[in-house]
């Protein structure tokens, strides 16, 4: 791990733009092919990537393990949380035109904050994968 | 000919699906065992996608100047569907390790040997 | 014409992946040979106007899948599947074929690939394609019906996703004792 120079300086230069990719594929989602499942899944590869790279603990450095099961649970209770919120301002459940001052402008929210919850929930229960299954090896 | 080309991937899709069906069933090694069931499950994503496929349609994004976009509908069902099947085939895997670490190995029948339940 | 020919091409490279994954035994090589299997699943996923959907199976089945399985068989130690003594082999051939045959004869009642007359194609669909734009505001109607109209749907899924972490964190997740003679012990003792 401690040689592979090539692949270090290619991971560095490589990682920064993985992530940036993730958010436009984040938030671009509702205009181009993306959305919040994708850029959680390229999000956590930038991680793994960083992982496999510089080791597990350095890894584990950047986003602590509690880090990771609380955020798990965020994008879950983001989700369900905009679908209460909607019930509160007098819509049906995840009913998003109540959210803004128009249907369609409500609607853009509504879709924006439930794919952040997606997006959360998905990039954290693949980084879970993926630390539980090499941290085994490694105990 | 135009029924052969336009069920040939229906049909590669059930022969795709079998040869996942025949691996779970026909061999004994918990890995080989969920690779044949991720191949099953591939499959049915090809069987979905191919039936929201239209002739001359485009991705279903809107533009102008396009009128024939392909069905959305599958397209949800089978996203959502990969994501889940990534995190089922992950517990799967989990469960293999487990197996391992408690069994010794991953072979089916040795598994069975081992509890004397075969 | 083209978008068939490569269509076609592609799926019967996948036939060919598929055969070749049941007939090796090397574990490294079948986990290689699927990160193929999904990788050309993506492509025509893509020939087959599925952006969205071919997007996450190239990042989730070629990447993630693929490197989870790596990642087990690390674990596991074992790189060679066994042949299982004492099976009949001819059985599940002739279970595959039957449920095969079967499957077959059920597709003469599907309509032509790409046929835009198909069932599928001329109830909830149109209405999507028409008034998504109206109704979110969202170009992409795939995010529309997934984060919109299949809102809750979706929050099935993600339920499911997180679950599956829960899971696997409670399998997994707890170290391992350093003395790993009495392993079937551990059980009891981590949490």
């Amino acid at each position: 791990m401690t040689h592979n120079l090539i692949l270090r300086v290619v991971a560095k230069l490589l990682i920064p733009i993985i992530i940036l990719f993730a958010f436009y594929v984040q938030f671009h989602g509702d205009f181009g092919p993306g959305g919040g499942f994708q850029a959680g899944v390229i999000f956590s590869a930038a991680l793994i990537l960083y992982a496999l790279v510089f080791g597990l603990d350095a890894a584990e450095k950047i986003i602590p393990r509690w880090l990771l099961h609380l955020l798990a649970a965020l994008g879950l209770v983001l989700y369900a949380g905009v679908g209460v919120v909607t019930m509160m301002l007098g819509g049906n459940y995840l009913e998003y035109g109540v959210l803004g001052s128009t249907q369609v402008s409500g609607q853009h929210l509504g879709i924006l904050l439930i794919e952040l919850g997606v997006g959360v929930t998905v990039a954290a229960v693949m980084l879970i994968f993926f630390f539980s299954f090499a941290g085994r090896s490694r105990s | 000919m135009e029924f052969i080309l336009g069920h040939y991937n229906y049909w590669v899709v059930i022969f795709l699906m079998m040869v996942g069906f025949y691996t779970v069933i026909s061999r004994g090694n918990l890995v080989k065992k969920i690779v044949g069931l991720n191949v099953f499950q591939g499959s049915v994503f090809l069987l979905y996608i191919s039936i929201s496929t239209i002739e001359k349609g485009t991705v279903p994004i809107l533009k102008e100047g396009f009128e024939v976009y392909s069905n959305p509908l599958p397209h949800v069902l089978i996203l959502t569907a990969i994501v889940v099947g990534v995190a089922t085939t992950a517990l799967g895997l989990a469960l293999v390790v487990r197996i391992k670490e408690a069994y010794g190995t991953i072979e089916e029948d040795e598994i069975h040997r081992q509890d004397h339940s075969l | 014409m083209i978008d068939l020919l490569i269509n076609v091409t592609l799926l019967t490279f996948l036939a060919i992946t598929a055969v070749a994954m049941v007939r090796m035994t090397d574990l490294f090589a079948i986990i290689m040979l699927f990160g193929i299997f999904s990788l050309l699943t993506a492509g025509l996923f893509v020939v087959m106007d599925a952006a969205d959907v071919a997007f996450t199976e190239a990042a989730v089945g070629a990447g993630i899948s693929t490197m989870l399985m790596l990642a087990t068989l690390a674990l596991i130690k074992a790189h060679q599947e066994k042949k299982p003594l004492g099976r009949r082999p001819w059985l599940p051939l002739v279970v595959v074929t039957v449920t095969g045959a079967a499957l077959v004869y059920g597709t003469t009642d599907i309509s032509n690939f790409g046929d835009p007359l198909a069932p599928p194609h001329t109830h909830v669909a149109p209405y999507y394609i028409e008034q998504s734009m109206a109704d979110t505001g969202v170009p992409n109607m795939v995010t529309a019906v997934l984060a919109s109209y299949r809102g809750f749907d979706t929050l099935g899924e993600v339920a499911v996703v997180f679950t599956a972490g829960v899971a696997v964190l409670l399998l997994l997740g707890s170290r391992r004792k350093k003395n790993n003679s009495t392993v079937d012990k551990e059980d009891s003792n981590d949490s």
